[in-house]
């Protein structure tokens, strides 16, 4: 079984992002830039899937700007076997990521295709499921454990309250959470390695896809900042505020 | 604030790696003066260690460069590659000098990390960096050489497999020249412990993991005798460079961090209102050590370029840990005022940092030593030792 891994080149979790000071947006400008966290658990998920012998090939897709090969590099030298790189400068909304990926989904046949639940720029969460939809496949979201078949799967997946477990059927699309795994280091001579492996380059127009716009930014702000907390004496005096100030009991 | 550097890619999963051991792993280490045995277990998994170990025997073959980058980022994440970093560069003896059935017999095992050889037996209670006036002396017995004397200073030799071991094969007053009869030995430590070869640890104001050695009439087979006898000296000197090289990268790295940290610090740290930051007095020093570390690290990739070209790059491998390791003291000095009382307790990491890159004003070389390197060999002023 062939598994597609979608991944996207984001802000660094690490960074402290900044406003543009006209609101249009966040500075990108000499910003470090990494693959989005739970697309690399999406990642890690396929390799396991592979070392255990369930897989037998991973291969990673990105769109975006031509940077966005290092995250691809980044997926190979974890043990992705090959990737593809749609270029496209400028935002790409998650209806355009979608029609992107089916368009890979059709020609790669993949038996499982994993997205990370969600990007950490846009916070979106819409990928995955518009992918399974325009496929009118399975879809299995915010998966924390997935038990592989041959041609059905059971997804345990993180829901409000607790955890449910589904069936589904093969081809499906899955959505990584947090806890779905661990991602691993790579490795140096995996690095080396990933130099080697295929990088195939493609563009929309491949696809039949043309890049629009549907939404417009009106605004980004940052939040507000949060205002220092107070002692208070005794538990007396909490109640009065809670009660009085807060109004909460 | 750093800007963008060679190797990136290597350097990303350096600090991924890196993050799975943070500040409190190190906090916790220092306390009790204990090997970071998981960190560099991870490191070697990783195959971080055989950087410069050729491709044929297991390693990836890379250069200085990629190994300098992976040190300088376990000093930037806050970690410290003291504990493992000659397990890089010790074995280049061995690569450059030793035969062929020495490279098959060793290399693979440093490689993969089942042999360690990160210990360097030189420097003695006696003679310092007066190397030649050694005296740990080897004498043939049939097929073996019998070692007696002491090391000094020998560090990390009880977490190390394999010593790379300077003794004396003819005595200082036998020779002409007194760089002659010097010779270099693989010291199987897992064979020598009890049978003459005993390690007693040394505490120091850091958690380095040094000791003393003492050699009783320890057995090495001739086998283990690198290159010519008597030649030793050069063999040696030819890894020097290197050394000096990386542990410039890891000064740099620290002085990063210091920086990171120091700077981080005087935005957050609110005092009369405003952030400390916003004082001159606390600017300038961190702004003055900013500006020595990058100088120091455009002077390590200068070295670097020289040393991969095959030229010579004793003075600026010299100059480049001279700079490197001022430039990681400054910064700490600076990150430790930065901090005010903070800046002492254990938890905010900056005393621990303090007190290691106060090693490198004196290991692997002294300052002093280097400025003499300068004055004598660049500059053609006397000799003054």
């Amino acid at each position: 079984m062939k598994i597609l891994v979608p991944v996207k080149r984001v802000i660094d979790h690490n960074v402290k992002i900044r406003v543009k000071t006209d609101g249009s947006g966040v500075d990108l400008a000499n910003v470090k830039m990494s693959m989005n966290p739970f697309d690399e658990i999406a990642v890690e998920e396929a390799i396991r899937l592979k070392e255990a012998g369930k897989a037998d090939e991973v291969v990673v897709v990105s769109i975006g700007p031509a940077q966005a090969q290092d995250v691809l590099r980044t997926a190979l030298a974890m043990g992705a076997d090959r990737a593809i790189l749609i270029t496209v400068d400028g935002t790409v909304e998650p209806l355009t990521v979608a029609k992107l990926l089916k368009g890979v989904a059709e020609n790669e046949q993949p038996g499982l295709v994993i997205l990370g639940k969600q990007a950490i720029d846009d916070d979106a969460n819409q990928t995955g499921q518009m992918l399974a939809a325009l496929l009118g496949w399975s879809q299995a979201t915010f998966a924390s454990r997935i038990d592989l078949g041959a041609d059905r799967a059971k997804v345990t997946r993180e829901v409000d309250g607790g955890l449910q477990v589904i069936d589904v059927r093969l081809p499906a699309i899955m959505t990584a959470d947090l806890r779905l795994n661990q991602p691993r280091y790579a490795s140096l001579p995996n690095i080396m390695k990933a130099k080697k492996k295929p990088l195939e380059q493609k563009t929309p127009q491949d696809f039949g896809v043309t890049v629009e716009a549907r939404l417009r930014v009106l605004r980004t702000e940052e939040p507000a900042v949060r205002q220092g907390g107070i002692k208070v004496a005794n538990t007396a005096e909490l109640f009065d505020k809670l009660k009085n100030e807060a109004g909460v009991i | 604030m750093f800007t963008t550097q060679d190797h990136e890619e290597i350097r990303e999963a350096v600090r991924k790696l890196c993050e799975r051991y943070p500040a409190e792993y190190w906090r916790e280490l220092d306390v009790k003066r204990a090997y970071p045995e998981a960190f560099v277990n991870a490191l070697t998994e990783a195959g971080y260690l055989a950087t410069l170990i050729p491709e044929e025997y297991g390693g990836s073959g890379l250069t200085l460069s990629a190994a300098a980058a992976v040190l300088e980022e376990i000093h930037r994440s806050g970690g410290n590659g003291g504990a493992c970093h000659a397990q890089m560069y010790v074995m280049g003896t061995v690569l450059r000098h030793g035969s062929e059935a020495q490279k098959q017999k060793y290399l693979p095992g440093i490689a993969s990390g089942d042999l360690r050889m990160q210990a360097f037996g030189v420097t003695e209670p006696t003679s310092g960096t007066d190397t030649t006036s050694i005296r740990t002396f080897a004498r043939r017995e049939g097929e073996h050489y019998v070692v007696s004397g002491q090391k000094i200073w020998t560090s990390r030799a009880e977490h190390s497999d394999l010593m790379l071991l300077l003794a004396r094969t003819t005595l200082k007053d036998e020779v002409a020249k007194k760089t002659d009869g010097l010779s270099v030995f693989i010291l199987d430590m897992r064979e020598a412990r009890g049978s003459g070869l005993s390690i007693r640890p040394i505490r120091t104001m850091m958690n380095h993991a040094t000791t003393e050695v003492f050699f009783d009439n320890v057995k090495v087979p001739a086998e283990n005798l690198i290159g010519e006898e008597g030649k030793g000296f050069r063999y040696i000197l030819s890894g020097m460079n290197a050394e000096r090289i990386l542990i410039a990268a890891e000064c740099v790295g620290d002085a990063k961090w210091l920086i990171e940290k120091a700077a981080g610090y005087a935005k957050e740290r609110h005092v009369f209102g405003r952030p400390i930051g916003a004082n001159q007095g606390i600017q300038f020093p961190i702004a003055r050590s900013y500006a020595n570390m990058r100088a120091a690290e455009l002077m390590v990739r200068e070295a670097i370029r020289l040393y991969e070209a095959g030229e010579n790059c004793g003075a600026e491998a010299n100059m480049a840990k001279l700079l490197a390791a001022d430039a990681s003291n400054e910064a700490a000095n600076a990150a430790i005022q930065t901090h005010g009382g903070f800046g002492f307790a254990e938890e905010y990491d900056v005393e621990r940092k303090f007190r290691e890159t106060r090693l490198y004003q004196v290991a692997p070389i002294s300052t002093n030593l280097i400025l003499s390197y300068i004055s004598e060999h660049v500059l053609g002023m006397p000799r003054s030792y």
